[in-house]
């Protein structure tokens, strides 16, 4: 087949709407770390709207590297049974640096994942009834010296892409998303 | 107090009017429904109010590369979702098949692509959905499937109902299949909703219509095609699906 090199009007996007919950969760689809790994961390936090509100119906997804820094990713995040027809789980071994949970009726949603190499953050795609179209933002577990999207915002903007290590918990970091109002998180265009 | 129709169609026509003027003037054509969209009444506390950051091209964003699927992801029947209960569904069965291209054309190879509906009655089967119409016992509405070498994808299905929705009085969408899908990079994952020819409540549709762009609007609508309806069997949609966002692999080519 002859590759056009052409450019493709895309196909336009539209909202998740309420109910894909059936369909797009699947089970330990916000466990990224393999099982028991002891450089796990929890990445956790709620999804508010503009009047402060947590949203119960939003969909996260994550990706980010492995701990040595590849983005070559592995597949089984979604791992299927042939003979049900049902979900196995992931096999609790490789990491595919991908999740996705949904928010629960708290609008809180929970991820366990290893900390990635290279530049330390996580990227977040954020899908929920009422979204026309997606939006992505970045989980940072640090603030590495010379991120060119972090130190062109201000620090209340830049304040919303840190996520923050929880003194009472172990290995735990707290990452709310505001899609609208005073504490609005920073979203992204990628060009 | 409830808005009625007319109340959206107002504002619908608004906006629409505001953006053909705008094209008219020379303004880019927008290839995605705006996040802040009155008429869709859910979207007004739920889109940012700041512009989007850009994230130029550098290699080493995380972004331009994405998950990987493989055959342990999906199992053989999941694109048939006629045969996933111990009898056949109600409804009209239809075979739905297109390709998923990247915005320079290239086949889409080996990506997941996830589908989920409504029955032929206009019900999901999702607890919060209390539209008083039957639910089927042989039939869920959820499907997925790798992409082939060609970018290809095939469901067989039923078409969904049309059913009735908050946003206003008599709020309607019509018949749609919502789509999940992945490219080579995460900044192409797009989720959208296929719509089928010649629908009466398209004019009705405040989410149809937020995407004020008529060419783009039409992208969604999927083409009836007799060479792919199977005899004695289905009808045929096709529905080719472009990605948009940048990958790598443009990044590389010097894009
Ligand atoms: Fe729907």
């Amino acid at each position: 087949m002859t590759e056009q090199t052409t450019a493709l009007a895309p196909t336009p996007s539209h909202t998740v709407g309420p109910f894909y919950g059936y369909a797009l969760p699947f089970p330990d689809g916000g466990e990224i770390a393999p099982v028991g790994h002891p450089d796990t961390i929890t990445l956790h936090g709620y999804v508010y709207d503009g009047a402060g509100e947590p949203i119960p119906d939003a969909l996260l997804e994550f990706w980010q590297a492995d701990p040595s820094g590849s983005l070559a990713g592995k597949p089984g995040s979604l791992r299927r049974d042939p003979v049900t027809g049902g979900f196995y789980g992931r096999n609790g071994v490789d990491f595919t640096g991908f999740g996705r949970v949904p928010t629960d009726a708290d609008g809180h949603y929970a991820v366990r994942t290893l900390p990635p190499g290279g530049a330390p953050y996580i990227s977040v795609c954020v899908f929920a009834r009422g979204l026309l179209h997606h939006l992505f933002t970045r989980a940072y577990l640090a603030e590495p010296a010379g991120d060119t999207l972090l130190s062109g915002l201000e620090p209340a903007r830049r304040e919303t892409l840190l996520a923050r290590a929880e003194a009472d918990k172990h290995r735990t970091y707290r990452f709310d998303i505001h899609l609208q109002g005073d504490k609005e998180t920073v979203f992204l265009a990628f060009d | 107090m409830a808005l009625t129709q007319a109340d959206i169609d107002r504002e619908v026509s608004e906006l629409q009017d505001a953006y053909d003027k705008a094209l008219a003037g020379g303004a880019p054509a927008a290839h995605h429904p705006p996040r802040d969209y009155a008429p869709y009444r859910s979207s007004t506390l739920r889109h940012p109010k700041q512009p989007l950051v850009a994230v130029h091209g550098d290699p080493e964003t995380v972004e331009l590369s994405g998950p990987a699927f493989g055959h342990t992801d999906v199992t053989a029947l999941d694109n048939d979702l006629t045969k996933q209960h111990h009898g056949e569904p109600l409804g009209e069965r239809i075979t739905v098949s297109g390709r998923v291209l990247d915005g320079r054309g290239r086949p889409v190879r080996g990506q997941l692509v996830e589908i989920w509906q409504a029955n032929a009655s206009g019900r999901y089967a999702h607890q919060r959905d209390d539209h008083p119409a039957p639910l089927d016992p042989n039939f869920t509405g959820v499907g997925r499937v790798l992409t082939g070498d060609d970018g290809s994808y095939t469901f067989t299905t039923i078409k969904p109902g049309a059913y009735p929705w908050r946003n206003h009085t008599n709020a309607w969408r019509p018949a749609h299949i919502h789509f999940s899908l992945f490219g080579d990079a995460f900044t192409q994952r797009l989720v959208t909703q296929m719509y089928f020819p010649n629908d009466p409540l398209f004019p009705y549709d405040p989410i149809l219509r937020s995407v004020t762009d008529e060419p783009a609007r039409q992208r969604l609508i999927a083409t009836y095609d007799h060479d792919l309806s199977q005899p004695e069997f289905s009808l045929g949609y096709r529905w080719d699906i472009v990605l948009d966002g940048p990958s790598a692999t443009w990044i590389e080519e010097g894009r």
